[in-house]
Order: structure tokens, then sequence, then C-alpha cells
């Protein structure tokens, strides 16, 4: 028994190992004082400085927290609503919406961001035609008017494909609190002389804000540190985080990099903490409350 | 206590295909306790949905005041409901809790001399007014210093008692309570039966409760409707529905009742066995068959020779206050409640005086119910208790389908 409690802890270290140790190395080497990968030169903070001052990557983290906030924002909203209406369904019409609510969330990011591209591509190609159409009207060319609709891969792009793989998220961890919810707690609302809307903001969204803040913490963690998704749908003009970080290793490794990463790491780690904590601390509450996990 | 408050008129109830309420027709005076009593699928609940305003019939009118208020909404109703789980708000205190509804703008209209509306306005209380009205309302139910806490933090009986001020501090017309005690233990509901009759009589509005407990029907009401199937069964005070139940569903509902295939020979004399008996009831045709009921408490033992009916008793138990005695008449077994001991397998007598006897017409209930033969799974309220998780009628079924995992 207790060898195999060594052995089994032997193997978890070794896990661990090979699950950090590239991470570990990536932060030492962001602190060292050498342009080399492979040779420790001593202390030093300069790679974070460079990179503060570095205008690519300055402009890159503005438009990722810019498209983060803005889809985990909007995502948020529109996920609960979705989830409110899943859950008023019937049991078939929802089981089924569910499921098509959880394909995007197991489907390869490779696929999802080259079918957004060519659904960006197509309508904007449709768009310009549309456009093209319409100005060659007479009505058009007497009113001396000039339609422009067509659009390239940019920040709107980009946008709209991260709200887009954000919104299951944030229905995947408001859903179960809307089932804990007392079918009761609107109608009392009501019954006190609520309307709908007051009895929905006053007693209704109370109760389902744990899930709602934890879907737009998960969702902003996957806005922030996704690429394969912006890499196809943000355009040549503009760049996250991480496609920054991906054209910097095709020229050369630049310590700028390891520092970048791990400042990206932190960011993450940070949030996956306080999202684990948060549902840590509810079930321990609803344990408290004698209700059923 | 006489004057008419509520009307349900020809209500029909239906979801999907199943009638839930067929042709309901009940009218409800002010300031009485009414209590709508039935077992678990007889469309109490959703009676009473209706009236809160929660669900709309397929047919049939509601009349509050004598106007028709099918359409309007819950929250314009005067009418408050105390929730079967209580439906308390978790996140907010007790305190904010009983204020909620005082909390809420009224609006206030303004009619000319024809009753038109003419002007409506907003109204909120003062700060000052809600304060001293909760306040006010949690020492009605005895919660003083309780106020801030929440309402996971108090026990059954108190988040009870929370969920009854909140819905009277609105001062309503009307309490609707949807089985209030069903999550309370037998000592606590006993005192609550008694204190709820108790605030009742106190603030002197019409409470419309539903249960499926006849016990408690029969100690806190004014009036009982006995409901099943979707349809009333007898309405009437505890006394009448228990001394002459209209029908066998009735009979076996309320208390404990032998049912006996009879003809009523002519007025005040009944056949059953064979054998004729005087009673008190009439106004039935010669020879026409009946279903007797006799209470297990108004059947005397005697000796043998002086009974009515001869028996063998088949089981005994001992109850506390008398011992419920199983007795088998020529196949049909009854219950009889007495306080004196007799062994199983004893021969004994009977007799019963003439208004033990209660003369029903025949109905569709009639040979369902008031046989013992299959004692143990039918006596005790054990089958009720158990119904109570399930009790909350079709609709609320439906309802929770879509939240249920």
């Amino acid at each position: 028994m207790k060898k195999n409690g060594i052995l089994s802890r032997l193997f978890l270290g070794l896990v661990f190992l090979f699950l950090y140790a590239p991470i570990f190395v990536l932060i030492v080497f962001s602190f060292n004082d050498s342009k080399s990968n492979a040779v420790w030169g001593g202390f030093t903070l300069d790679w974070y400085v460079q990179l503060l001052s570095n205008r690519t990557v300055l402009g890159a983290l503005q438009t990722t927290l810019l498209v983060s906030v803005l889809a985990t924002l909007i995502a948020t909203v529109v996920g609960t609503a979705a989830a409110i209406g899943f859950s008023s369904m019937k049991r078939r019409s929802r089981n089924l919406f569910l499921t098509v609510n959880n394909i995007p969330l197991t489907n390869a990011d490779i696929i999802t961001g080259v079918s957004m591209m060519l659904l960006f591509v197509f309508a904007g190609q449709v768009l310009a035609d549309f456009s093209g159409w319409l100005n060659s009207q007479e009505w058009a060319v007497n009113a001396n008017l000039w339609f422009d609709f067509s659009f390239n891969l940019g920040f709107i792009t980009l946008l709209i494909a991260h709200i887009t793989f954000d919104i299951p998220y944030v229905i995947v961890s408001v859903l179960p609190k809307l089932r804990q919810l007392d079918p009761n707690l609107a109608e009392a609302a009501l019954d006190l002389g609520a309307t709908r809307w007051t009895a929905f903001r006053k007693v209704v969204l109370p109760e389902l804000m744990p899930g709602i803040v934890n879907g737009l913490l998960i969702a902003f963690t996957m806005s922030i540190d996704d690429f394969v998704i912006s890499y196809f749908t943000a355009g040549s003009q503009v760049s996250t985080l991480s496609m920054v970080v991906y054209s910097m290793v095709r020229r050369r490794v630049s310590p700028e990099i390891n520092a970048l990463s791990t400042l990206m790491f932190m960011a993450v780690l940070i949030l996956l903490v306080i999202i684990n904590l948060r549902q840590a601390r509810q079930d321990a509450r609803r344990k408290r409350q004698g209700l059923r996990p | 206590m006489s004057k008419e408050l509520i009307r349900l008129r020809n209500i029909r109830m239906a979801f999907d295909d199943e009638v839930v309420l067929n042709d309901l027709n009940l009218y409800i005076n002010d300031k009485e306790f009414l209590t709508l009593l039935g077992p678990s699928g007889c469309g109490k609940t959703t009676t009473l949905r209706i009236i809160g305003g929660f669900t709309t019939p397929v047919s049939g009118d509601v009349l509050f005041d004598g106007v028709r208020i099918n359409d309007v909404p819950p929250y314009r109703r005067q009418i408050n409901t105390v929730f079967q789980k209580y439906a308390l708000f978790p996140h907010l205190s007790v305190f904010e809790n009983v204020a909620f509804g005082l909390r809420m703008p009224k609006v206030e209209e303004q009619k000319d001399a024809n009753g038109k509306v003419i002007s409506r306005r907003k109204v909120k209380l003062s700060e000052k007014e809600i304060q001293d009205r909760v306040m006010e309302m949690l020492e009605t139910v005895s919660l003083k210093g309780f106020e801030n806490r929440k309402p996971d933090a108090l026990s059954g009986g108190q988040q009870q008692r929370v969920a009854i001020a909140r819905a009277l501090v609105n001062r309503p017309k009307v309490l609707l309570l949807d089985e209030p005690l069903g999550a309370l233990d037998l000592k606590l509901r006993k005192d609550m039966q008694l204190e709820l009759k108790k605030i009742q009589q106190q603030v002197g509005i019409t409470f419309i409760y539903v249960t499926h407990d006849q016990e408690e029907a029969l100690t806190m009401s004014d009036t009982i409707v006995v409901m099943d199937k979707g349809c009333i069964q007898q309405i009437g005070t505890p006394e009448d529905i228990y001394n002459e139940p209209k029908n066998a569903f009735v009979a076996d509902f309320i208390g404990e009742s032998n049912i006996i295939d009879g003809v009523m020979v002519r007025d005040k004399l009944v056949k059953m066995y064979g054998k004729e008996f005087p009673c008190l009831d009439g106004g039935f045709a010669e020879n026409e068959p009946v279903d007797v009921v006799i209470r297990p408490e108004d059947i005397d033992i005697v000796p043998v020779d002086q009974g009515q009916l001869v028996g063998t008793v088949t089981s005994v138990t001992f109850k506390g206050m008398q011992y419920d005695i199983i007795v088998d008449f020529r196949g049909f077994k009854w219950l009889i409640q007495t306080t004196d001991h007799s062994p199983v397998g004893a021969r004994i007598g009977v007799k019963i005086d003439p208004d033990g006897f209660h003369i029903m017409k025949k109905s569709q209930y009639s040979g369902m119910f008031g046989d013992y033969s299959s004692y143990s799974d039918e006596y005790d309220e054990l089958s009720d208790a158990e119904a109570l998780d399930e009790d909350e009628g079709a609709e609320e079924e439906r309802r929770e389908e879509g939240y249920a995992e």
C-alpha cells in the first residue's frame, strides 16, 4: 500500500513535470540577461521593459483587451437570454438546442476559424455585389447616391467571431443556475405586485448572478487566449497578442516573447483561479443549505 | 361573513388534452376560511392558481367583487399567496423579503362619476411607513429580532412565518395558502394550524387554503370544498362534511368510514346483510339501493346474543386512545374503534344506534371505498404523507418538467 503510494506520487510528479516544465523554463528565461534561450546570463527585467515600449505589442494588447471585453459582455447578455429561453422550453426541443449549443464547445478551433473566415469573405462579396447592383440602378444614379456595404476581415469580424464562440460557454454556466431556481420565486414576486420585468430584475437575476459571472469569466479567458479563430478572422490589419507572439516566433525567438507569454499565462492563470474559487465557494454554500449539488 | 367576494363560474381547465378542472362553480365569502381539500391531482392547486392569476382557465369566469378578473395579472390583484415551499427570496434579508411588496409602486386610479378612469399615477410608500408596517407585521408573526437574517438562516417554521408576513403586509383582501404546512413536522404543524386560524381572525380577511390533509381542513376551516378528479364533490362546514358526506369518496376521504351496500326499505328503515335497521334518514324511493356509512366510533361492541350483527375479530391495533379492531362480517371487513379490548378470533356482536347510520345515494364511487380488507395498506395517513411530494397537481408537474434535470 505504502509502496503504491510512493509510486503513484512519483507518477504524478512526472505528469506535472511534463505539463509544467516548458512553462517553467519559459518564465525563467523571460528574466534571462542574455539573448540566448539556452545559457543563463543573470537576472534582468529588461525584456519586460522592452516589451512595454514595443508598439506592435501594445497595439495588440489594446485589440485583445477591447475584443475580449466587448465580446464577453455581449456574449454574456445574449447567452443568459438564450439560457432562460432554453429552460422554459419543452424537454425535447430544449435537448435539441442544447446539443446544437454544445457542438461548438467540442468542435476543433481550426474548423470554427476557417468556416467563419469563409462565411465573412462570402458575406463581404455578396454585400459588395449588392452595393454594385444598387449603384447601377437609375434612381440611385439620379439621386447621386453611392452605396458601399462591402467589408473586409478586420476588427468587426474578429469581434463577431469571439462573440460567437463565447456564447456557448455562457449558456453552459447559466443553465445549472436556472435548474436550481425555484419556479415559484418569480411568481411570488408577481404576487407581491412586481411586473414581469421587475420580478426578473429583482428576484430571478440575483439568483442567476453567480452563474452569469462564472460564464463571463470563462468567456473572457477563452477570448483573451484564443489564437486559431482570431488568426483566421482578424484579417491582415488587426492583430491580437497571441497573433503577435506567433509572428514574432516566425522571425526569431526573442526573449521578449518569453516575457509576453509569461504575462499572458499569468493573466489566464489568475482568471482560472478566480473561477475555481468561486465555484468551490458556491458548492460549499449549497452544501450548507442541504441542497443537491 | 356573508358577503360574496370571489366567484368561479363554469371554470374549465385542461393541459394539452388532460382535463384538470371540469365545469367548476364555487363562490367564496368575504372573511371566510375556506379549504380546498382533495387527493393529489384533484385540481385544488390549479383552482388556487387560477384565483391567484398564475393560470388562465380555458373557459369560464373568475369574478372578484363582481368584476371579471380573468385577464388581470397577479400583480394587480388584491390577492397574495403563501407558496408551498415558501419561495422566499434567498438574496434578501427577512426585512427586505417582507418589505418587497411595499416597495413596489402602486398605481392609483382616479375615476370620474361614471367609474371611468381619468388619471393614473404611481404611488410609493415612504421609507418610514415601510419600516413601520414591516416591523408591525414581524411582531404579528413573532419574528421580531430576525429582520436582518437571511432566509437560509431560519428554521422551517420561521421561514413559514416570513412567507405569511410577506403576503399579509400588503393588506390583501384574500390570502391564498398552498399546502403551507406540508414541509413542517407534525408538532409544529399542529401549532401553526391554530396560529393560522388566529391570524385569520385577527386580520379579518378571506383565507383560501389548499391541503390534502383532512384533519388540517377540519381544524381550521369555516367551509370545506372536497374535490376529486377536477370536480367538486361536496361543499359544507366541517361538521356537515363529516356527518353528512354526500358520496363514498367524501365519506372515505374525511375520517374513517365503513361503507356497506344497502337498500332503503322506506323512510327511516334501511336493510343490509338481509336485516332491517332503524335509522334517521329519509327522502329515498322505496327499495332504492343506497350506500350506508357507519363511522367506526359509532359502533358498540356487545355480547353475541345482544348484537344486531355478529362477526369475527381479525386484527387489533392499539392506538393509544383506542383500539382499532377489524371485524369480518360475512366477508366484508369493518373498522371499529373502541376502548375495550377484544382478542383476535373472538366472535362479537355489534349494535348501532339509529343516528349512527348515514345513508347516501349511489354514486360513481360506490363500491370503491369503505372496505377494510386491505386494512394495513389503506389505513393510516401514510399514503397521504407519501403523496405530499407528488401532490402538486398535474399542472405543477408540468411546470416543473421545464426545470427537471
